[in-house]
């Protein structure tokens, strides 16, 4: 179930980068940062909360295992 | 004359770095300790290094100079997008491959192909195709030295010999240091390119005399289009979510995921990676974009007019003359201009540095490119065998030295802008060779014939745009030239900025394309062994 709504997660976040409904507005945020330059850099924040959420609940330790049950090269050369 | 002798300073201290980790390593003339630095860089090398390795001078320069003449949509279009497909790609393909490479002791994308699909000379074929995809990218780090030393210098410095000096001292401290050197010289870089954009910001913000009149007066301008993403199609802006999928089938950064200790150090790469290129991003798009508003810089308004006439009287010129304008606005340098300008003269120099920190990250494609052909070649075909490790060593450095003179012999006659050599050949190219990692590692039914039909499709896709791009000249700014239209559908059209395929950039259809191909031809092939099929996903049923 975790890693179906993680799955969800990703996708949602990928539509949300086509953010058509600030394509033509040039409003300023804080007077300054246009719209659509601030929603993309909120969006690399929620990228990066996204990913501390895949190394949370979906880290592939079963990788890191079977490196370290599989005899280390060196080892078996000796 | 003080911000190039800064610039110089900083060049002597990346060689020094990188002399440093040879003398490390001296005594040592394994291939695996060269190549790869013995697989073992810890958590914050791991980090920097791989990032640094992904951004080259199309990060600084190519973002500002793109952003000055498109507006804000470049930061959606490479930066966000990449900030969500790179760090994903690493954490589902970078962790395997290490592993595969910590069992199995690869040290090259080839290298597990090979034994994937239990094949000899389709590996080659991968190899001819990599190699040759990336060519460009290592061109785009001389061709950057050149415009910033020439830039920084006051044009005291020939692009010629700003080249020259980039590449060689990348071309000695890859040379001397291999894997261990560029790691380090990799992640001093990281750590000045990331306080560059900040800074930058800061001091020509200042400069300007804050950013907020500058925004307001663009936006009440006629060049409002530039707060605003109308300038590029939304057909155009999806497309680019498919090239970031390039950076993980690049060899040296597929490369460079074969030399963390643990794969524990993935950790903090995958979670910091869109923050990091928030980081330098979006200041560089920022500041690009602010550039139209800077009234006083003469070479920044001759860039405008170019544009103007382009936009205005394009339609009615030739070819040539079109081409030339585009060269004329192109915005490459515009944000050394921004810190000549503003930034006192020793910060200019720093920031100069930071800039040829991203510039100079064409170390990892060359020793890549070497560690391919050391392997894939000259150990496969017996090289190695019949003359040692040793002897492999150094044939791999004599490949950095031929790989650099060739790689600067181009720079020297490529007329592009950094930003569509790099995008055009070599992003495109590795978007569309990615099918063959996912299949090689998730797919068991994925057979040596699929993977030659999607490196074959991808070999010809690109010469075929090229080709196209070269024969059909660019259009003026506004609508695309219609190639191809069977019952009024545009299939084929030649865009002002490239090539479209039903509206999309090539690379869509490129890399649907490469899927299609991996999944028909290997479904009507012969499978590897069980054996073999073991080795990658165990006792699991397809």
């Amino acid at each position: 179930m975790k890693k179906i709504l993680l799955v969800v997660a990703v996708a949602v976040l990928y539509v949300l980068h086509q953010d058509i409904w600030f394509w033509r507005s040039s409003y300023l945020v804080f007077g300054f940062i246009p719209i659509g330059l601030f929603y993309q850099g909120m969006f690399s924040v929620a990228a990066a909360l996204l990913m501390w959420l895949l190394v949370t609940y979906a880290w592939p330790s079963h990788l890191e295992q079977e490196v370290e049950e599989t005899k280390p090269r060196e080892d078996s050369a000796r | 004359m003080i911000p190039a002798i800064v610039v110089f300073l900083y060049l002597a201290a990346v060689l020094y770095i990188g002399i440093f980790a040879f003398r490390r390593a001296r005594g040592k003339e394994e291939a695996e300790d060269y190549f790869l630095a013995s697989r073992s860089l810890g958590p914050f090398v791991f980090l920097f290094s791989l990032f640094g390795t992904n951004m080259t001078a199309f990060a600084i320069l190519g973002s500002s100079g793109h952003a000055f003449n498109n507006g804000i949509v470049t930061f959606g279009l490479m930066a966000s997008s990449s900030g969500l497909v790179i760090p994903l790609t690493i954490f589902l393909i970078g962790t395997r491959v290490w592993a595969l490479g910590k069992k199995y002791g690869f040290m090259t994308p080839v290298q597990m192909f090979r034994d994937r699909w239990e094949c000899t000379h389709i590996g080659t074929v991968i190899f001819v195709v990599q190699a040759v995809l990336l060519v460009p990218y290592i061109i785009i780090g001389i061709m950057g030295g050149g415009t910033t030393l020439y830039t920084i210098s006051n044009g005291l410095v020939p692009f010629w010999f700003g080249g020259a000096i980039v590449a060689m001292v990348v071309m000695s401290y890859v040379f001397f240091g291999g894997m261990r050197g560029t790691a380090w010289v990799n992640t001093f870089q990281t750590v000045l390119f990331l306080c560059f954009g900040a800074i930058a910001l800061i001091v020509i913000g200042v400069g300007m005399g804050g950013f907020r009149s500058a925004a307001q007066a663009i936006q009440a301008s006629p060049m409002a289009s530039l707060l605003t993403r109308e300038r590029i199609s939304p057909y155009y802006f999806f497309s680019y979510t498919f090239i970031p999928l390039s950076a993980i089938a690049f060899p040296h950064i597929l490369i460079f995921c074969l030399t963390a200790r643990k794969m524990a150090q993935f950790k903090k790469t995958v979670i910091f990676y869109p923050i990091c290129i928030l980081a330098i991003w979006l200041p560089c798009v920022f500041l690009g974009v602010m550039a139209n508003r800077v009234t006083d810089i003469p070479e920044i308004r001759a860039k405008q007019e170019a544009r103007r006439v382009l936009a205005t009287q394009g339609k009615n010129m030739e070819p040539e003359q079109r081409d030339e304008l585009r060269e004329q606005s192109a915005g490459d340098d515009v944000i050394m201009l921004l810190l000549h300008r503003y930034a006192p003269l020793w910060l200019a120099g720093l920031l100069g540095a930071g800039i040829m920190a991203a510039v100079m990250a064409s170390d990892s494609q060359i020793l890549a490119l070497s560690t391919m052909f050391t392997e894939d070649v000259f150990a496969f075909y017996g090289g190695k065998s019949r003359f040692g490790e040793a002897v492999q060593v150094q044939t791999g450095r004599v490949f950095i030295i031929l790989i650099t003179l060739f790689a600067y012999a181009v720079a020297l006659r490529a007329p592009e802008t950094i930003f569509e050599l790099a995008i055009q050949y070599a992003f495109s190219g590795f978007a569309a060779l990615s099918p063959l990692l996912v299949a090689a590692l998730f797919w068991r039914g994925s057979t040596k014939w699929g993977a030659l039909a999607v490196t074959l499709w991808t070999a010809f896709a690109v010469v075929a745009v090229a080709v196209l791009q070269s024969v059909v000249p660019a259009p003026a700014p506004g609508p695309a030239t219609v190639l191809w239209a069977p019952g009024g559908v545009e299939v084929l059209s030649r865009t002002p900025g490239g090539t479209a395929v039903f509206g999309f950039m090539p690379v869509v259809p490129m890399v649907i394309v490469s899927v299609l191909l991996m999944i028909v031809v290997s479904m009507m092939t012969r499978k590897p062994a069980d054996s073999t099929l073991a080795k990658y996903f165990g006792g699991r049923k397809p």
